[in-house]
């Protein structure tokens, strides 16, 4: 018998299969992203010392149950928060622990108000009835004050290290970028000086 | 001059759609890639405030999910309409939450425990209340690292 050309598959229906799949995972994609306001628990301790912080030294928000801001016992716009939380932080009345002045502060040098951004503390409380989207607005922007600080402490402090045009949030997305070229461990050096220039201190207290 | 009226007049040539398939293929794959299946089917409302300074969280795999919201609109009539914790698939309270910690802790090796996250994923409309009770508990079983898991958009849009 003659050897016969083996007959061609007929492969008109690889696109309605394709589609079929294609229609499946169209339907089962979410695309989640995970992303948000990261935070710190304090650890549960169950003697409390007596850490004596000065009165000025604490930036208290309050948010009550209607939804209401109060900053340091007065009424206050979401919109004013970060630019008054911005002036309590950069204040730098004064020293910190060790006796150094906050040479690269900008604020008005109040003594009523903040000693150093490394004393500065914002504390902030909630009640039970306060609605959560009104919580992480207020989280925002208190992150947006610290974020505003370090980002202008950066464009200052980059250029000198050698890394020119590059604010905080951008050096800390670079830093977890692999195809990064620049120099991490120099990097790293720039961001952790700027982490301890200024700290956040932001606690949550029921 | 036969050689130009071969031409039939008319008739448009059909569309060539031999590379179809291959279209296709790319789609999916693009798809497949891209999917990520959802862990846990949801029986709350979620939907998630927004807010733009916001970190990415790295390691999923090292993400603990604690859902809270309303109780969908099937379920309503049996959990009535109050804001609730929803931990794997199913309808928790509070107390559920140390159990729901240790046994994602016991499934994890052991030095990645220090770097679990718990990704708190809150309804916009829910209260406080749920939310404090919540993390007092995470930090009775000392899992600290946490994230307010929010949708990138300016906080106006909460409203």
């Amino acid at each position: 018998m003659a050897k016969r050309a083996a007959p061609e598959v007929n492969a008109g229906s690889m696109a309605d299969i394709a589609f079929l799949l294609l229609i499946f995972f169209l339907v089962t994609t979410t695309m989640e992203k995970d992303s948000g306001i990261s935070r710190k628990l304090p650890p549960m301790e169950e003697s409390e010392e007596d850490v004596v912080i000065k009165q000025k030294n604490i930036f208290t928000v309050l948010l009550n149950g209607k939804d209401q801001l109060l900053v340091e016992d007065e009424l206050m716009e979401l919109k004013d928060l970060r630019a008054a939380a911005i002036e309590f932080l950069d204040n730098g009345g004064s020293t910190d622990n060790d006796g150094n002045p906050c040479d690269y502060c900008q604020g008005k040098k109040d003594p009523a108000s903040s000693d150093h951004p490394d004393k500065a503390i914002i504390s902030l409380k909630n009640e039970r009835e306060t609605s959560y989207k009104r919580y992480i607005s207020v989280q925002n922007e208190l992150v947006g004050a610290y974020n505003d600080l370090r980002n202008r402490r950066a464009l200052q402090v980059g250029p000198q290290r050698g890394f020119r045009d590059m604010n905080f949030v951008e050096m800390q997305k670079n830093y977890k970028d692999v195809n990064w070229p620049g120099n991490k461990e120099k990097l790293k050096e720039v961001i952790d000086q700027i982490k301890k220039e200024y700290p956040q201190k932001l606690s949550e207290v029921q | 001059m036969s050689k130009f009226k071969k031409k039939k007049g008319g008739d448009l040539p059909a569309v060539n759609t031999a590379s179809l398939p291959d279209i296709v293929f790319m789609l999916l794959f693009f798809f497949m890639v891209a999917t990520v299946m959802r862990e846990d089917t949801l029986m709350i409302e979620n939907r998630l405030p927004s807010a733009d300074q916001i970190e990415k969280l790295e390691k999923k795999n090292l993400v603990m999910y604690i859902y809270v919201g309303k109780p969908s609109s099937q379920y309503k009539a049996k959990y009535g309409d109050e804001a609730r914790i929803q931990l794997n698939d199913k309808f928790a309270e509070v107390s559920d939450i140390a159990a729901f910690i240790s046994a994602e802790r016991a499934s994890k090796r052991e030095e990645e425990i220090p770097y679990l996250t718990t990704s708190l994923r809150v309804d916009k409309e829910a209260n406080m209340g749920i939310v404090g009770d919540i993390k007092q508990e995470l930090r009775k079983v000392n899992a600290l690292k946490i994230n307010y898991t929010t949708t990138q958009g300016d906080v106006s849009n909460n409203e």
